[in-house]
C-alpha cells in the first residue's frame, strides 16, 4: 500500500546505498594490505567528540604536523609513517574496543592516547597485554605514572602533584594559607586536592571545599558556601567546561573582588571560552606558545596558526612532541620492539625541536613521566595577540615539581 | 515451514560459530564480533520486553550497567571466578528490575517510557556518586575475567581472544535458549496476547499487570548477564553503560533488526555496532550519520530489515 | 544558619525558574502530540549558538529577540519533516527519531562552530551582583527570572485567550473531538511545536551566559526538565511550573546540608512522588496510563 512520503526517496534507494557503504567497509582493508607492510602505523584513541573534544582535536593538529615532519624528513627506519586516528567518545568501551582494533586488525607499532585518564589506563591494560609502547599525551592523574605505571606506558603531560606542586608555594606567597578548593568528584579532581592539600597542611595552612558532580551547571550554592568560609584563594580544580561555567558565575558573583582565584590546569582552549572580566587567576601552562629566546617555539607557533588561525597550546605541544618521541626512539634504536624502545626511553632526553621550551625535560626512569617545564603564570585579557591571555611568571623545572620518584608508588616491572 | 525454519537457526548458529574465521579477512576482529554478541544479547533482552510484550521501556541499560557492576564488584572484592560473576550480575540486574517493576507497572505508554528514562537515571547517577563503591565517573577498575578451570577443559579467556568468543557465544547460547523456551511457552504466547490487544487480554482474565511484571524482571535478568558478559569484555564498568543514550542504543538495535522478530535485534546489533565502529575511524562527525540513521530507520523503515525483508515476500 | 538557609532557597526558586522554562517547552509538546522530544537540550544549544552568532550584529538584545524565534522556525521545519509522519505511531518511533535528532544537533553544532566553546560575555550592567552579602543575586539571574516570568505570562496568556491557546488546551484533553470540529490539527501540532521550541531557544540564549556555550551544553538540562514534568503532574503546566521551582528549591536546600546530595534529591523527590502520588502533584488521574 502507498503512505505519502514528504518527499520522493525510497526505501530501495536508501537500502542499496547503506549496503554500498556497508561493503567499502570490507573491502578497504583489502586495499591497505595490497600496498604492502612499508608505512609504519601509529594509532591515537582520543575523545574527539564529547566534553573533551577541543582538547582532543587540538591533540590531533599537533600530532598530524608532527606526522609531516617526520615523513619530510625520510620517515622511520626509512618507511613513512601512518596515523590512525580513533574516536574514544568519552567511553571507556569505546576507547578500549578501539585499542584492540588499531592492535589487532591496523597492527600498529604505537598507540597514543587518551585525554580522558580514566581510558588511557583501561587502554595501558590492553597495550601492556599486547606489549604495546604506549604515550598517554594528556590524561593527568598520578596513578598513569605512580601506583598504575607500566613498563611501556610514557607520559607527556603532567602528573596533578605536579602540576599542584609548581603553583601551591606560589600560591601561598601571594595571596594566604587560607583555601577554599571547588572540585570535580572524579579521580583528577580528587587527586590535585590532595596534591595542594599536602603542600598547604605542610606550612600550617587551613582548607575546606566542595566536591563538586561532573556537569553542574549552577555553582551558586558551593560559592555560597565559599563566600562563607572566607579564605584568601578559592582554588578552582574544575575542568572544560566546568571551569568555564564556575569561573563565569564567580566573576558574575563579584567574589573575585574579595578573593583571588586560582588552580592547577585553566587551558588556553578553555580561557578562550570565557569572557574577558573572566580571565583571571593564577594557573599552570604546561606549555606555552610565548617563550621569547627559546628556539623553535615561534615556527611551531606559527605552524600551528597557520592551521587552525589561533596560537599554538599545550595540547598542540602534547601530541607534537608524543609522535615525534614515538620516531625519533625509533630511529636511534633502529628497531620497532617494544621492550627495547622502551628501555631506552627511559632516561631520553628531547631535543630542542620537539621540548620547544628552556632546558632538555628527559623521560624519568623511575616513572616514565616526563620533566617538562611547569609555566605558573598568570591569566588576563587579551594583550596584543588576541591569544596572550596568560603571561608566565615563574616557570618551575619538571623534576622540582614532581619530587622524588618513590613518592609516586611507581615500581616498574620490565617484561623478562 | 517447520524444516525452513531448522535451516534459517542452523544458519545463524554456523555463521556464530565460525565468526573468528570469517571475519578476519573481510577486515573485522574477533574483539568486534564479541562486542556484536554481548551488545546483540542486550538488545534481545530489550526486545524480550518490547517487541514481544509491547512495553516501551527506554531505561533498560541500567540493569545492564547494574549487570556489569556486579560481576566486576564480584570479581574485585568476592571471588575471582568468572562464572560467579556473571550469575551476580545477572541477580543485580534481574533483582533491581523485579524492585523497579511493582512501582511502574501500572503506567503505559509515553508516561511509563519517561518513568523508565528517570529511574534509569537514578542509577546512573548513583553510579557516577557513589565512587568509593563504583569508581564513579572513572570506572569500576582493577578486575579482571579470570581464565576457566574445568579440570579437563583449560580456557583463557583473559588473553586469547577467540577463547573468549567461543566462551561469550556459550553464554550467550543459554540465555538466549531460556528466552526462545520461554517464548515458545504458554507464558509467551500470553506475552504476545498483551502486545497484540491488552485489553481483550484483561477481558479474558489474564492478569496482565502480573504478567507485564514478570515479563520485565525476566527481561531485566537477561540485561543484567548482558551486562555481566559486558564488563568482562572491557574488564571494565563504567556509568555510561547506563545512561539512557546506551538504552537509546538498545532500542535502536532492536527496532532497525526488527521488534517482532526474534533474531531481528541480534542483526540490529550487528549492524549498528560494525556501521558505528566503521563510521567512527572514518570520520569526526560519525554522530551525524548514526543520528541519522535513527531518522531514516524510524521513518522509512519501522518494521526493521526482517520486517522489510518479511514484507516484500509477502 | 538560618541566613544560609535562606539564601539557599532564594538561590533555588532562581535555579528553579530556568528549569521552568525548559520543562515548560518539553511539557507543551508532550502534553499535545504525545512525543517526548530527546531533542529539546539540542534546539536550546541552537538557540545559543545563534544569539552567539547574531551578537556582534544586534548586540545582546537583539540577539535575546531575535534567537529564540529563529530557533522556532527551526522547531517548525523538523515538525513538518521529521516529527509529523510520526503522529499515531507508537510514541517509541518518535523517542527514537527526536533522540537520533539530538545526535545530529551535537554534532552539526561542532561541525559548524568547532568543538571550542565560545565566549559569551553579558551586558556589564547586569554582571553584577545586587550587594555584596546577596552577591549570589546578580543582576543577570534576577533578569532570567524576570524573562522566565514574563515567558511564562505570556504563555499563560496565549493559553487562556487567544484563540491557539484555546485550541491547544482543548487539544491536549481530547484530540479527536478538537479535529471533528473541523479545526486544522496538523497547523495546531506545528504550532505548538514551534512554542515549545520558541521556549527551549530562549533558555539557551539564557544559559549561554551562565555556562559556556558548546555543543554538549544541553545534555545536563534534559533531565532536570523531565523530573520537573513528572513532580508536577504529565498534562499539567502549572504543575512543570511548580515541578522546577520545586526541584530548584530542593537542590538548593540539600546543599546546605549535604552538598553532595543536591543532585541526588530531585530524583529522590521523583521517587517519592511516584510512590505516593504517581500522577504528580498537578497531573490528572488518567491523563497519560
Amino acid at each position: 500500500m502507498a503512505i505519502q512520503r514528504p518527499w520522493s526517496v525510497d526505501r530501495r534507494t536508501i537500502l542499496q546505498s547503506g549496503a554500498a557503504i556497508a561493503a567499502a567497509q570490507f573491502t578497504s582493508p583489502y586495499i591497505i594490505k595490497a600496498r604492502g607492510e612499508t608505512p609504519i602505523r601509529i594509532g591515537l584513541v582520543d575523545p574527539l567528540t564529547g566534553v573533551y573534544a577541543a582538547i582532543a582535536q587540538s591533540e590531533v593538529v599537533g600530532a598530524k604536523y608532527a606526522l609531516e615532519q617526520i615523513n619530510n624528513k625520510g620517515g622511520v627506519l626509512g618507511r613513512p609513517i601512518e596515523l590512525l586516528i580513533e574516536d574514544s567518545a568519552n567511553d571507556v568501551g569505546t576507547g578500549v574496543q578501539k585499542t584492540r582494533k588499531l592492535i589487532e586488525r591496523d597492527q600498529v607499532s604505537f598507540i597514543v592516547g587518551d585525554v580522558n585518564s580514566g581510558i588511557a589506563i583501561a587502554m595501558a591494560q590492553v597495550t601492556s597485554e599486547k606489549k604495546v609502547l604506549h604515550i598517554v599525551s594528556g590524561g593527568h592523574t598520578d596513578p598513569i605514572t605512580g601506583t598504575g605505571c607500566s613498563w611501556n606506558v610514557f607520559r607527556i603531560c603532567n602528573s596533578t602533584t605536579m602540576d599542584s606542586a609548581a603553583i601551591a608555594s606560589t600560591l601561598i606567597e601571594k595571596f594566604g594559607k587560607k583555601w577554599y578548593f571547588l572540585t570535580p568528584d572524579y579521580a583528577y579532581g580528587h587527586s590535585v586536592q590532595a596534591g595542594f592539600e599536602k603542600i598547604l597542611k605542610a606550612s600550617g595552612g587551613s582548607s575546606s571545599g566542595s566536591l563538586v558532580p561532573l556537569g553542574t551547571p549552577d555553582y551558586s550554592s558551593y560559592l555560597i558556601q565559599a563566600k562563607a568560609y572566607n579564605p584568601q584563594v578559592l582554588i578552582n580544580v574544575m575542568g572544560g567546561g566546568d571551569q568555564v561555567a564556575s569561573l563565569k558565575q564567580f566573576v558574575q558573583f563579584g567574589l573575585d573582588k574579595q578573593m583571588a582565584v586560582g588552580g592547577a590546569l585553566f587551558e588556553l582552549e578553555s580561557i578562550r571560552s570565557v569572557p574577558d572580566n573572566a580571565r583571571i587567576g593564577w594557573w599552570t601552562m604546561e606549555w606555552w606558545w610565548d617563550q621569547p629566546g627559546v628556539p623553535h617555539v615561534t615556527e611551531f607557533n606559527a605552524a600551528m596558526k597557520k592551521i587552525t588561525g589561533s596560537s599554538a597550546t599545550a595540547r598542540n605541544w602534547f601530541g607534537f612532541a608524543s609522535v615525534q618521541t614515538l620516531a625519533l626512539i625509533a630511529n636511534q634504536e633502529k628497531t620497532l620492539d617494544a621492550p627495547k624502545l622502551a628501555h631506552a626511553l627511559a632516561g631520553f632526553k628531547l631535543p630542542p625541536e620537539v621540548a620547544l621550551q628552556p632546558g632538555a625535560p628527559e623521560f624519568r626512569a623511575g616513572d616514565h613521566e616526563l620533566m617538562s617545564t611547569v609555566f605558573v603564570g598568570e591569566a588576563h585579557p587579551p594583550q596584543g595577540d588576541p591569544d596572550n591571555m596568560f603571561t608566565v611568571r615563574n616557570p618551575v623545572p619538571g623534576e622540582k615539581a614532581a619530587g622524588p620518584v618513590e613518592a609516586t608508588g611507581c615500581k616498574i616491572q620490565w617484561p623478562a | 515451514m517447520q524444516s525452513r525454519k531448522l535451516i534459517v537457526l542452523a544458519a545463524i548458529w554456523a555463521v556464530l560459530l565460525l565468526a573468528p574465521y570469517w571475519m578476519v579477512p573481510l577486515g573485522g576482529y574477533t574483539a568486534l564480533a564479541t562486542r556484536v554478541l554481548v551488545l546483540g544479547l542486550a538488545a534481545m533482552s530489550l526486545n524480550f520486553l518490547l517487541g514481544f510484550t509491547g512495553v516501551l521501556s527506554f531505561g533498560h541499560a541500567a540493569y545492564f550497567g547494574l549487570g556489569a557492576y556486579g560481576a566486576g564488584l564480584t570479581l574485585k572484592y568476592l571471588a575471582l571466578s568468572t562464572p560467579l560473576a556473571i550469575v551476580a550480575g545477572m541477580l543485580l540486574g534481574g533483582l533491581c528490575g523485579a524492585i523497579l517493576g511493582t512501582l511502574i507497572v501500572r503506567r503505559r505508554g509515553v508516561y511509563f517510557a519517561m518513568v523508565t528514562i528517570a529511574f534509569g537515571q537514578v542509577f546512573y547517577y548513583i553510579a557516577f556518586q557513589w565512587s568509593s563503591l563504583t569508581g564513579g565517573d572513572d570506572g569500576l577498575r582493577g578486575f579482571a575475567r579470570q581464565p576457566l578451570d574445568f579440570g579437563l577443559l583449560k580456557l583463557d579467556i583473559l588473553t586469547d581472544a577467540n577463547s573468549f568468543y567461543y566462551f561469550v557465544l556459550f553464554c550467550f547460547a543459554l540465555v538466549v535458549g531460556a528466552m526462545g523456551f520461554i517464548l515458545r511457552s504458554p507464558f509467551g504466547r500470553t506475552m504476545i496476547a498483551i502486545r497484540e490487544n491488552e485489553r481483550r487480554s484483561r477481558f479474558l482474565g489474564i492478569p496482565v499487570e502480573r504478567h507485564i511484571w514478570i515479563a520485565f524482571t525476566l527481561s531485566c535478568f537477561f540485561m543484567g548477564a548482558a551486562g555481566a558478559l559486558y564488563a568482562l569484555v572491557n574488564n571494565f564498568a563504567d556509568p555510561r553503560g547506563l545512561h539512557y543514550s546506551q538504552s537509546g542504543d538498545f532500542v535502536m538495535m532492536a527496532v532497525m533488526g526488527g521488534m517482532r522478530s526474534f533474531w531481528g535485534p541480534l542483526l540490529g546489533a550487528a549492524v549498528f555496532v560494525v556501521l558505528q565502529d566503521y563510521l567512527s575511524s572514518v570520520t569526526v562527525n560519525w554522530m551525524s550519520f548514526v543520528g541519522l540513521l535513527f531518522v531514516l530507520v524510524v521513518l522509512f523503515f519501522p518494521r526493521g530489515l526482517l520486517g522489510f525483508f518479511q514484507r516484500s515476500r509477502a | 544558619m538560618t541566613l544560609l538557609l535562606l539564601f539557599n532557597i532564594t538561590n533555588g526558586l532562581i535555579v528553579g525558574a530556568f528549569y521552568v522554562l525548559m520543562a515548560l517547552g518539553l511539557s507543551l509538546i508532550l502534553n499535545l502530540s504525545n512525543v517526548i522530544n530527546f531533542a529539546h537540550g539540542g534546539f536550546l544549544v541552537i538557540g545559543g549558538y545563534i544569539a552567539y552568532a547574531l551578537t556582534p550584529y544586534v548586540g545582546f538584545w537583539g540577539a535575546l529577540l531575535l534567537a529564540p524565534p529563529l530557533t522556532a522556525i527551526i522547531g517548525l521545519a523538523v515538525e513538518r519533516v521529521l516529527i509529523r509522519p510520526l503522529y499515531g505511531r507508537d510514541p517509541l518511533y518518535s523517542l527514537l527519531l527526536t533522540f537520533g535528532l539530538a545526535f545530529m544537533i551535537e554534532d552539526g553544532t561542532r561541525f559548524i562552530f568547532g568543538p571550542q566553546g565560545k565566549p559569551v560575555a553579558i551586558p556589564p550592567f547586569l554582571a553584577q551582583p545586587l550587594s555584596n552579602d546577596l552577591f549570589f543575586i546578580t543582576g543577570y539571574r534576577l533578569f532570567m527570572v524576570a524573562v522566565v516570568f514574563i515567558a511564562v505570562a505570556l504563555l499563560f496568556i496565549l493559553l487562556r485567550y487567544s484563540r491557539l491557546g484555546v485550541r491547544i488546551r482543548a487539544g491536549t484533553l481530547d484530540l479527536e473531538t478538537v479535529a471533528a470540529l473541523g479545526i486544522n490539527v496538523r497547523m495546531l501540532r506545528s504550532l505548538n511545536f514551534a512554542v515549545g521550541i520558541f521556549l527551549a531557544g530562549l533558555s539557551g540564549v539564557l544559559a549561554a551566559g551562565q555556562l559556556g556555550l558548546e555543543p554538549t551544553m544541553g545534555t545536563g538540562l534534559l533531565m532536570p526538565s523531565f523530573i520537573a514534568i513528572i513532580v508536577g503532574g504529565i498534562g499539567s503546566l502549572a504543575g512543570t511550573l511548580m515541578g522546577g521551582l520545586l526541584i530548584g528549591v530542593a537542590s538548593g536546600v540539600t546543599a546546605v546540608f549535604f552538598p553532595a546530595a543536591s543532585e541526588a534529591v530531585i530524583y529522590v523527590l521523583m521517587a517519592v512522588i511516584l510512590l505516593t502520588r504517581p500522577r504528580g502533584l498537578f497531573g490528572e488521574e488518567g491523563m497519560m496510563s
